[in-house]
């Protein structure tokens, strides 16, 4: 007899500690935020980009006296959960802020991983969730009508890449058709729409693929297909990988002397490849959602450099774009309850849905499946260990250096220029 | 896959540098694997946390290199480091799990690995990390073939480590009683060699060796604080078919397995690199069991 | 014999009062139905490592593959039965919508959950001839690496989404919660493993199970059909696996290869965690481990952020290191309650025998 209470008490246990354990709610006078950042785990790195430029955000809101809703004044919050980069974590801690702890208003995590893995728990439950960290086209075809992303979409990333390929042929005297081109992509909801993208292009131009590798999750050797390259002597090495991927992909290169006309990455300024990795990395092309000398500005920021100044001053080193985008999210939402003047989720996700708001990131207006259409992509060239804007035109630096001399690319000699 | 092997036929320079790759790489696979054969063949533990203290040493290599030290000094230290990690980690809680059920000790030291790789994320970032050499590279066949200067060097440190491995074990009076130990203990015990103390110094040893081959490694190759596990499952795959105590044939096997791994990436294309891996250890497991079973099927 | 008297007067009161629990849990604790849920089916999950590893004695590692089998079979039963699984999961998004209604819905999800049953069935058959000859840590790490390049491959399986992972069908608004559904299908699940269990151990085939554990080459002498017999309990321990993995799938309705489906480093050595820590080799054990864990890991999840992960491996050295036998363990040795030994197992099978 003694079994059955060991059964009930472990099933009441159960049920009661973890309605303590996750139990709580939002204070009065504060609006909070959710969101499940990967705090650990293989997003570690751009999972504090996000925290940072969230948090960012919100100070920089709370300082300006918050936001105004029908004469009251509230501040910002923001509960964090870590998903450790796993989906699974992440659907369960979006059920979790959204269900217990009672959020309405949903930050995004991430990658387009991630972000795939909470949608359709913040679709279950009608919250608004703006992201700056899911880029997968995928996202935006599912028919979601919560999900609001403030960045371009992953298709676009390397657009511009193929497009001064093709002009450079036709530069020279050549079809574009007769380039080259290899692929080296992560197996990963980004990669794979990033790759997607580039292959309409590619095929829009006629262009040949002669290496269409996928890289391994657990990448840290990309040597096999650096043989590849070597044997087959493409003209344009196109390669996204998160961090990891431009990180290793530079090195090599170098190390392995291999000689790419032109090589395009993604990724480059959240992995610090011009700072930590000059010589290797230079006249590599690095697609990016935001640089800091762009002429964007807004109220809440100012400009993008002085965006950049004060992120520099609070956490010592330079803003990635995925601290911009996330910044940009908060803004979002800062203008949307202001607009709506409710805390009714379903209010003030029509009311981001009517944003069109001027940002430090760039302008912001969704579509009506969520992704923000106003805002370009922007290529930039590493030199000298920095990153020079070269598309598009109009906040162009310089012009692109096609292709990488051979000198720098393989030698490695810094030439004076 | 027929276009890659396509690739190898039109420039068949680059199979000689798929075998140095992986023969490069072996060497680091050697020195992890023959820690791990030291400690199973002596205190009959396989140690899952192996791969992490590999990651380990590799993190220290990387925090001498961020502090402007040479990444070569930093070898000795994680080599030190290291035996006093596993000589504290024997001493409090592996002690308690030898003689034990064999599982027992696999998922102690796989809760000893996740507790290890959850640190290093915290202390040291969840970013892939690289020490740069600063050396150079050599081309061969109209730069068809490459070799990296720093992995050479790595390669022959490696072999350094493992030939005074051996002299350590085969010479020395503690590499007589470590050898001892692990062919009677009992006798060993009554012979007045301490098996307790004998057992600590045998894994610390294991410990202090992969944080000399991941503070290597780390010049050559990028560590990442949870990517040590792939690092223990290739060990164990080398000691299952090298056995236990046999440096040549570790070394041999090791090297092998690098081979075959730069091959299969090559050729099934590098997302299968580490289903690779694991289907081969599946693969060596049941050829071994199907030998093990005519050996038997012949004796009786 | 203490299976007797735990499951002989009190048997029906026990099972009245389990059942009564399990269906009002999620009504009185609708915050927490999901995790609920989930203890359930980490209650199939620990309950069927258990048979194979406890009961056995062939300690796994890799029975996460039978989950993972389980949840990418039951996603394309329940998206393939009306739509192209290929154009689903195209990383454009495949253009057109991917809409459910209600009968479409739960046909999918009744033959998802049974497909997937019996494809983890065939899976384990299929391994299982192969790998079951394995001794020991042999096993361990062979099973270990199965369950590893399982993920790697689906991740390479574009028509199943890759590395992108899959989402299970978009539950019609129509059907209301479907939250409570999937609880009370995994409410159902657990029931069944446990009784399909608990008459299993009472069965001959139950004591052949221990005497393989207990020393399998006396057993073979014997004259016990081992091979069949370890084979047939893993069979059997991955159907409710790939049940309860299709189930979980769509609790979780986005199916990542390595990290939901076969993901070895969180549910694969959870299972075994659950069953280590509330005392494997006995039928209670596996079910008090998952409560307890479940616990353990919400309030680590909730007050230890950023360090859960840690405490979840000093957790399972703690557990393997000081209490290798678990709660039920602690309890039985603590109020002088015997296992079942060796001889006790070879005597009962004698008294069985034909």
């Amino acid at each position: 007899m003694r079994r059955v209470p060991v059964w009930l008490q472990g099933f009441g246990l159960a049920v009661i500690l973890t309605m303590l354990a996750t139990g709580g709610g939002a204070a009065d006078e504060v609006i909070t935020l959710g969101a499940a950042v990967s705090d650990t785990g293989k997003y570690a790195l751009n999972g504090a980009n996000t925290r940072n430029g969230y948090d960012l955000a919100v100070d920089a809101i709370n300082a300006k006296g918050g936001i105004d809703i029908g004469g009251k004044r509230y501040k910002l919050a923001i509960r964090y959960y870590d998903d450790e980069s796993t989906p699974a974590r992440g659907t369960e801690l979006a059920e979790r802020l959204i269900k217990q702890d009672g959020v309405k208003f949903m930050l995004g995590p991430y990658s387009s991983g991630l972000t795939k893995a909470i949608l359709p728990v913040v679709e279950k439950y009608r919250v608004p969730m703006v992201e700056g960290n899911g880029a997968a086209r995928e996202l935006f075809t599912k028919g979601y009508h919560y999900i609001f992303a403030v960045l371009s979409t992953s298709d676009q990333y390397l657009s511009s890449a193929i497009e001064l390929a093709a002009e450079n042929a036709q530069k020279l005297g050549k079809a574009p058709s007769s380039i080259t081109v290899a692929l080296a992509m992560e197996n990963d909801a980004f990669a794979q729409d990033v790759r997607a993208g580039v292959l309409d292009d590619i095929n829009r131009h006629g262009m040949k693929v002669v290496i269409d590798d996928q890289l391994p999750l657990e990448l840290n050797d990309m040597s096999v297909t650096l043989a590849k390259v070597k044997a087959l002597k493409p003209d344009l090495l196109v390669i996204s990988g998160h961090e990891k991927g431009a990180m290793t992909a530079v090195t090599q290169i170098k190390a392995l002397k291999v000689y790419v006309p032109m090589l395009a990455l993604t990724h480059c300024d959240s992995a610090q490849i011009a700072e930590k990795l000059a010589e290797a990395s230079e006249y590599a092309f690095c697609a990016g959602q935001w640089h800091q000398s762009l002429s964007y500005r807004d109220e809440v920021f100012g400009s993008a450099a002085d965006f950049a100044n004060r992120f520099k001053a609070k956490f010592g080193y330079e803003p990635a774009y995925q601290v911009a985008q996330s910044a940009a999210a908060v803004l979002i939402y800062a203008d949307a309850l202001v607009r709506a003047q409710s805390l009714e989720p379903e209010k003030v996700r029509d009311a981001i849905a009517a944003a069109d708001l001027p940002t430090f990131f760039g302008r912001i207006k969704f579509d009506e499946t969520g992704k923000n259409v106003a805002k370009p992509m922007v290529l930039t060239q590493v030199r000298h260990g920095k990153y020079v804007v070269v598309a598009p035109k109009e906040w162009a630096a310089d012009t692109p250096v096609i292709p990488r001399p051979r000198a720098i690319a393989v030698d490695g000699a810094l030439s004076p220029l | 896959m027929v276009s890659n092997l396509l690739i190898l036929y039109e420039a068949p320079p680059l199979a000689l540098q798929l075998l140095l790759d992986g023969i490069l790489i072996g060497a680091v696979f050697a020195l992890a694997a023959y820690g791990m054969a030291l400690v199973w063949g002596v205190t009959n533990i396989i140690n899952i946390a192996q791969g992490e203290f590999v990651m380990l040493g590799g993190f220290i290599a990387v925090a001498f290199a961020d502090h402007g030290l040479p990444p070569l000094f930093a070898v000795p230290v994680a080599a030190a480091a290291l035996y006093g990690l596993g000589w504290v980690l024997f001493q409090t809680l592996i002690v308690h799990v030898i003689g034990r059920d064999m599982f027992n000790s696999v998922l102690a030291t796989f809760g000893i690995a996740i507790v290890l790789q959850q640190l290093m994320g915290r202390v040291f970032g969840g970013a892939d990390r690289i020490v740069e050499s600063g050396l150079g590279t050599w081309s061969f066949f109209d730069g068809l073939v490459t070799v990296v200067q720093v992995k050479v060097l790595v390669f022959v440190y490696c072999l350094l480590l493992g030939v005074a491995l051996a002299l350590f074990l085969g010479r020395s009076r503690q590499g007589q009683a470590i050898r001892a130990t692990a062919q009677e203990p009992r006798a060993a015990s009554a012979l007045g060699i301490k098996t307790r103390q004998i057992y600590a110094m045998t894994y610390a040893l294991n410990a202090a060796i992969c944080g000399a081959a991941g503070a290597l490694a780390a010049n050559a190759y990028t560590i990442h604080a949870y990517s040590g596990l792939s690092y223990t499952i290739r060990s164990f795959m080398i000691v299952v078919v090298a056995g236990v105590g046999n440096l040549a044939g570790v070394a041999s096997a090791a090297m092998g397995l690098g081979v075959a791994e730069s091959f299969a990436g090559f050729i099934l294309g590098t997302q299968y690199q580490i289903a690779f891996v694991f289907g081969l250890l599946v693969a060596v497991l049941v050829f071994r069991n199907w030998r093990l079973g005519r050996q038997r099927r012949t004796l009786q | 014999m203490p299976h007797a008297k735990i499951f002989g007067s009190s048997r029906s009161l026990l099972v009245a009062g389990l059942i009564g629990l399990g269906l009002l849990a999620p009504l009185v604790a609708p915050g927490h139905q999901s995790q609920l849920t989930e203890l359930l089916l980490f209650i199939v999950f620990a309950l069927a490592w258990d048979l194979v590893g406890g009961q056995m004695g062939y300690n796994s590692f890799g029975n996460v593959l039978f989950v993972g089998v389980g949840m990418y079979a039951s996603a394309i039963v329940q998206v393939g039965l009306f739509y192209d699984v290929g154009r689903y999961t195209e990383a454009k998004g495949g253009g057109t919508q991917f809409l459910f209604d209600v009968p479409q819905f739960l046909t999918g999800l009744g033959f998802g959950i049974l497909v997937a049953a019996i494809m983890a069935g065939l899976v384990a058959l299929l391994l299982g001839s192969l790998v079951l000859r394995m001794r020991g840590h042999y096993f361990a790490i062979c099973t270990l690496g199965l369950g590893i390049a399982a993920g790697q491959v689906a991740a390479g399986i574009p028509w199943i989404g890759g590395g992108s992972g899959m989402l299970t069908p978009n539950p019609p608004a129509a059907l209301g919660d479907v939250g409570l559904l999937l609880y009370y299908l995994a409410l159902l699940l657990a029931l069944a493993t446990f009784a399909t269990f608990t008459w299993l151990l009472s069965t001959r085939f139950g004591l052949a199970l221990n005497a393989i554990r207990d020393d399998e080459d006396k057993a073979d002498a014997m004259g016990l059909a081992t091979h069949g017999i370890k084979v047939t309990a893993w069979v059997i321990a991955a159907c409710f696996l790939g049940a309860a993995g299709a189930i979980y799938g769509n609790l979780v309705r986005f199916i990542d290869p390595t990290q939901t489906a076969f993901a070895g480093a969180t549910i694969g050595v959870w299972m075994i965690l659950m069953a280590l820590l509330g005392g494997s080799g006995t039928l209670l054990g596996p079910v008090v481990g998952a409560v307890v864990f479940q616990l353990f890991k919400e309030l680590f999840w909730t007050y230890l952020l950023g360090w859960q992960r840690v405490a979840l491996g000093v957790l399972i050295v703690a557990v393997a290191v000081f209490f290798p036998d678990g709660i039920v363990g602690f309890a039985r040795t603590r109020f002088g309650r015997g296992q079942r030994s060796e001889e006790d197992t070879a005597a009962a099978l004698k008294e069985k025998a034909p």
